[in-house]
């Protein structure tokens, strides 16, 4: 029965050409859509990590409670015992600290008068220690677009743009003014060794990368960090695993009282992402929803248009003894052979293009020149195991719901009428 | 099944149509008898009420009183699940306007019947070739309804009807479509089908050539039957 199904399936272009294309169509828009929420997703979750809160990040708990305004007064003291320690105990992790700090840039002239002077946004990270991760972590050879990279203290880095507003060269000299631990003035001269882009407008707006012993000493930091930060050694968050660890780590200084005891929060809970990542699986299934109820919507039609197509058909075979609910089961078989087979090429055209954009992506950066999130600005899908059969729940889902309903007219088709309606 | 043995009986067989207020009586107290073998025609005006007994026969619509047993099952007391399978095992159709299925082939329009039935598939090749056989065209098994004229399209829907080789063929005006040439070809194969399968075939007709191939005439005048005569 089913091979009789298909050639009329195959044969009548009506009933199979234009349900499978709209299948596809949708198929591929619920792929596609559903592979650049999963690389928006992971653009966000990487940046964010890489460049503000790693897969976990290690604070006094007072510097966490106002962390948005850079509290170094509140800054963790005694960073290399503690690093010493997370290694040991947790060594699926890669540990790292950093100084975020603030404060205005002073260019000089000849005669050493400000020629100059601009705001900075400033990370210090472990540049000099031949072990640490962050010279990987921000790709700095990559976001290098003129000089080079720092090799010894007192050499740091400028976002591209800034010096380009500064008008400053590589070599040049600069002094940072900020504050110190205990809120004193700091001041400190760096050579500016090369200009950087990462693509992400708010970094690259006033960035300065520093080695963490400078900013320690200029801001008198010793052994102090704002922040400590751990990665999984595969750069992959697992949110599970990252919040059990955190939970162990916390429970150790349940009861310590002391508003400087170390806090570690997880990535998700840092700065609402987890409300922010929530809505993006929220908005995602909403995504597929839409798709299943519209193209359920114009299945529907598609399937009323197709049983008033099939009126005589329909009637033929029930004079000729094929029961309703025979006949019905054979309507669902075949939206579920168009459905699966919409599915199939609506995902490889959704896969096709989101693998694409995966290795290419999208450059927003001019609609980014004003933004303060860490997002990357060359958007990029991300096709997943799941991305394989996500448009097979709207195709084929969609599909049999709009025979389902179109195909109850079956039931409503009175036996004693059709020999008159097969006259006519 | 013995030839002259009673297929179908109608007793005391009523059906009336609401129409508004007032009611059409489409038959009244109809009493019949077919047994197998007959070649039987419902003639009389329109409106005389042939199709709607052709209808109650075929068990696609129930009497309001009064009774039809077909292949000894009483019509009016079966679930729309068994009147299908009564019209599927035992009951064919003809209609007047063919009603072939229009993506399917001459073979593949006589093969559906025996899907329904489940038949195996060597089963249905002989079977369907068989039929179309009978009805000279097995050279256009594989010709679909719009390649076929009308007289042709009509033998593939009578290879239809007889390939599950059914007691009772009901044919509703199966010439009023076809000219003078394809009629009496298309009543001669009946003819023969009936003579030599036995098959039981009533006709709901007012066309003269189908008249004059019938052994038996039943004339019915406002849902009665007023006259009922074997033709020799």
């Amino acid at each position: 029965m089913i091979g009789f199904l298909l050639k009329g399936i195959i044969r009548d272009r009506s009933r199979s050409l234009f349900p499978f294309l709209t299948v596809s169509l949708g198929v591929m828009l619920t792929v596609f859509l559903y592979c650049y929420i999963n690389g928006l997703e992971t653009n966000f979750i990487d940046s964010t990590a890489r460049y503000a809160s790693g897969h976990v990040k290690i604070m006094t708990r007072s510097y966490a409670a106002e962390a948005d305004q850079i509290p170094n007064d509140l800054a963790y003291i005694g960073v290399n015992s503690l690093l010493e320690e997370l290694s040991h105990q947790y060594p699926e992790l890669i540990w790292t600290p950093r100084i975020r700090f603030a404060g205005l840039l002073d260019v000089p002239d000849e005669v050493g008068e400000t020629k100059i002077q601009g705001p900075i946004s400033g990370i210090a990270l472990d540049l000099f220690n031949p072990e640490s991760p962050e010279y990987s972590i921000f790709d700095l050879k990559r976001a290098l677009v003129a000089g080079r990279l720092p090799e010894k203290m007192g050499e740091a880095l400028l976002s591209a743009d800034l010096a380009q507003t500064m008008d400053l060269k590589p070599g040049d000299k600069v002094t940072l003014i900020s504050s110190t631990m205990d809120g004193s003035l700091a001041v400190a001269n760096f050579t500016i060794t090369g200009f950087i882009r990462f693509g992400i407008t708010a970094l690259d707006r006033g960035a300065m990368i520093a080695d963490l012993r400078d900013i320690q000493q200029a801001l008198d930091m010793e052994d102090a960090a704002g922040e400590i930060l751990g990665f999984y050694k595969n750069f992959v968050y697992r949110d599970k695993e990252a919040t059990l660890l955190a939970q162990n780590f916390n429970d150790r200084y349940k009861d310590d009282k002391d508003e400087f005891a170390p806090l570690m929060l997880t990535l998700k809970k840092q700065s609402g992402l987890a409300e922010l990542l929530g809505m993006m699986n929220l908005f995602s299934s909403v995504l597929v929803l839409i798709f299943v109820v519209a193209m359920a919507i114009v299945l529907w039609n598609a399937g009323l248009m197709g049983s008033l197509r099939r009126y005589g058909e329909i009637g033929v075979r029930l004079a000729m003894g094929e029961d309703k609910g025979h006949l019905y089961r054979s309507l669902l078989i075949e939206s579920a052979i168009i459905g699966f087979l919409g599915s199939l090429a609506g995902t490889a055209l959704g896969l096709a293009v989101s693998y694409y954009l995966q290795a290419h992506g999208i450059d927003i950066s001019s609609l980014m020149k004003s933004s303060s999130l860490l997002v990357v600005e060359v958007l990029r899908t991300k096709v997943t195991a799941f991305s394989y059969f996500i448009g097979f729940i709207p195709g084929v889902g969609a599909s049999l719901l709009g025979t389902a309903i179109s195909g109850l007219g079956v039931y409503r088709r009175q036996t004693s009428v059709l020999m008159k309606e097969l006259e006519g | 099944m013995r030839k002259g043995e009673i297929l179908i009986e109608t007793k005391d067989l009523v059906k009336i149509y609401p129409m508004g207020r007032h009611e059409l009586v489409a038959l009244n107290r109809v009493n019949l008898i077919f047994r197998k073998g007959e070649f039987a025609g419902l003639v009389g005006p329109s409106g005389s009420g042939k199709t709607t007994l052709l209808n109650i026969i075929g068990s696609l619509d129930l009497p309001t009183s009064g009774s039809a047993v077909v292949m000894e099952r009483r019509v009016e007391e079966l679930s729309h699940k068994e009147a299908a399978r009564l019209r599927n095992e035992h009951i064919g159709f003809i209609f007047q306007t063919f009603n072939l299925l229009p993506y399917y082939t001459a073979y593949e329009n006589v093969e559906f019947p025996l899907l329904l039935l489940k038949v195996s598939a060597s089963e249905r090749r002989r079977r369907v070739m068989e039929a179309l056989d009978w009805v000279r065209l097995a050279d256009r098994a594989s010709s679909r309804p719009a390649q076929l004229s009308g007289g042709e399209c009509q033998r593939v829907a009578i290879a239809r009807a007889i390939v599950k080789q059914p007691a009772i063929i009901l044919a509703d005006e199966p010439t009023a479509n076809l000219d003078a040439e394809n009629s009496h070809n298309i009543l001669q194969i009946m003819a023969e089908l009936n003579h030599e399968l036995g098959t039981t075939f009533i006709f709901a007709t007012h066309d003269e050539k189908v008249i004059s191939y019938l052994k038996r005439k039943i004339t019915l005048f406002d849902g009665r039957v007023v006259k009922d005569e074997i033709i020799s």
